[in-house]
């Protein structure tokens, strides 16, 4: 039996969807292991105590509150120092966090920090006797390593979308926290500039509508745009050519070097389907594919394909859509 | 400035992968190995701030078996001025590997230490950050883009729909994302050049080693999809499809 601390990730005063998943990452550990507790170190500005609830209800046993007004930002050094100190305090057999922008970089941190061993990117994970076991895909998805870790406690970041936040009220008993101060000289953050609002993250929405090359032009991006307003709840992705191109911003791009995503539903228009752009999308649970050419590689991973011209398809699957949600 | 550029040798991403007889690793037969993609960008930008700061040191360093050489010499034929190589099988340990970095950067009076935001083959992302902690220096993950002047660095990060800006002082560690810098081909005399810088090779001081691949394996295959038809005449079948089959609209 051992207890499991979650880092709850948030951003501007809210619980990340990631957050949650890791909390059933932790339980998933703590079961394994016997049927420990799962703590969950909740760290914000000020007021940040007031999400313990949500946290309970998905099923953190206990809820270590810390607010500090330096936590309003990104405040990297002092966050994984927090952490770092609740793993030792706490006696506790591994830490889990999400591998999202903040999770890549605190991880890492905790892990020098508490001299432990680390596994990023985990899809699974098992107890096997003193040692953990997890699967973490590598080689751009394309290996998936299973990696024994020996040691306790031992850091794992989670893949987002890989465990699934579901209801399981806990008790969720709240017990104030202390931020620890950075040991060093620190990174400042001179700014954050927010992206386009009233999408979801492509990290978190379970629809992502993506457009490549064979839009043809710039402008065309309004039609996936468009498609995506339609399904509701969508992020809109590009390909590297795309985002190289200056069509799109390069944070939308999907494929190795870029985001990694697992929505429900993946809707590739005018992409070919380069190994490098499969590498970020093809563990999604659906995957639609448009495109003028039937040979094109995208269509081996597609669930559904249909061959013809984007500029013609597009609009009326967007118009049929719209039908078929009448009422949402 | 004084940087240092730690970087890795992978297989070429575009390549086919099998599982060697082991089990518990790729079967190199026949793969194309070079430097990893961020790390190149990680050599070009060291090698662009030091152009631009008009003068300075770039070294490079690599913990790997002895065919990480190549990839050292590649990083030299660029334009850096020197390799340290550091002996060892294939690790899996990030922190194990951190710590034979930090060993060896520690006391080398580097104003700067890059690194690739992660490496194509373990996909994790653990050494540069974890480097910068053991050296205790700050550390900037992911940075798109990276410039320096008067002693102080600036970055910019891409986050999940925003991107943050940065300031930090020297001397610190930045893991490099696409995007900061393109890596420029070695010419032929870049190349004929770095047969005769230096190479130091000696062993790298892992400490214990904590985290093994204990197997691998290919993903299961997608199975087969379906061309439902062409061109619009299709839509109704595909909405029927994610309706009723998907269940996603």
């Amino acid at each position: 039996m051992a207890n499991v601390l979650v880092f709850a990730e948030t951003r501007n005063g809210e619980l990340r969807k990631i957050a949650l998943e890791a909390v059933t990452a932790g339980r998933t550990l703590a079961v394994a292991s016997g049927g420990g507790e799962v703590h969950v170190l909740l760290a914000g500005a000020p007021g940040i105590g007031s999400k313990s609830g949500q946290l309970a209800k998905y099923g953190a046993d206990a809820v270590i509150v810390v607010e500090s007004a330096d936590f309003a930002q990104f405040a990297r050094e002092s966050l994984a120092a927090t952490l770092a100190d609740a793993a030792k305090s706490g006696g506790y057999r591994a830490v889990v966090l999400g591998f999202s922008a903040q999770g890549r970089d605190l991880g890492p941190r905790v892990a020098a920090r508490l001299d432990a061993p680390i596994a990023s990117d985990v899809t699974e994970l098992a107890v096997n006797g003193d040692a953990i076991t997890v699967k973490h895909p590598g080689y751009a998805n394309k290996v998936i390593m299973t990696l024994t870790l020996t040691g306790s406690p031992v850091v794992l970041s989670v893949r987002p979308s890989a465990f699934t936040a579901a209801e399981s009220p806990k008790a969720g008993r709240v017990e104030q926290g202390k931020a620890s101060p950075a040991s060093g000289v620190t990174v400042k953050v001179t700014e954050v500039k927010e992206g386009a609002k009233g999408r979801p993250d492509l990290g978190e929405a379970p629809i992502i509508v993506s457009g490549g090359r064979g839009l043809k032009a710039k402008e065309n991006f309004k039609l996936i745009e468009d498609l995506a307003d339609a399904l509701g709840n969508a992020a809109v992705g590009a390909t590297r050519a795309v985002t190289d191109d200056g069509w799109r911003p390069h944070s939308d791009q999907i494929g190795q070097t870029g985001r990694q995503v697992s929505p429900q539903l993946y809707i590739a228009v005018g992409i070919s389907g380069a190994i490098q752009h499969l590498a970020g999308m093809r563990t999604s649970r659906t995957i639609v594919a448009i495109n003028k050419d039937k040979e094109a590689p995208i269509f081996k991973v597609a669930d559904y394909g249909i061959v013809g011209d984007v500029l013609e398809v597009v609009p009326a699957l967007t118009a049929a859509v719209k039908e078929a949600r009448k009422g949402h | 400035m004084k940087i240092a550029v730690c970087i890795k040798r992978t297989p070429d991403s575009e390549s086919r992968f099998k599982i060697a007889a082991s089990g518990a690793a790729i079967d190199e037969t026949g793969l194309k190995f070079d430097m990893d993609d961020f790390a190149g960008y990680a050599v070009e930008a060291a090698l662009q701030l030091n152009e631009k700061a008009g003068g300075g040191e770039t070294v490079v360093y690599a913990v790997g078996p002895d065919t990480v050489q190549e990839s050292l010499r590649k990083a030299m034929s660029m334009g850096a001025d020197r390799a340290v190589h550091l002996k060892a099988e294939s690790v899996a340990d990030g922190i194990a590997i951190a710590r034979a970095l930090a060993a060896e950067l520690k006391g080398g009076g580097y104003d700067l230490v890059l690194f690739g935001k992660h490496a194509f083959d373990s996909s994790a992302g653990v050494v540069g950050t974890a480097t910068a902690e053991l050296l205790n220096v700050p550390c900037v993950t992911a940075a798109s883009e990276l410039s320096v002047s008067g002693g102080k660095g600036l970055a910019r990060r891409e986050l999940e729909g925003a991107a943050e800006m940065v300031e930090f002082p020297l001397p610190a560690v930045v893991t490099i994302d696409e995007g900061v810098a393109r890596p420029r081909y070695p010419s032929l005399k870049g190349i004929m050049a770095a047969k005769k810088k230096p190479l130091e090779s000696k062993p790298a001081q892992l400490g214990t080693v904590r985290v093994t691949v204990t197997k691998m394996e290919l993903p299961p295959e997608r199975p087969a999809g379906r061309i439902l038809g062409e061109g619009v005449a299709a839509i109704p079948e595909l909405v029927r499809l994610l309706q009723s089959e998907a269940k996603v609209i």
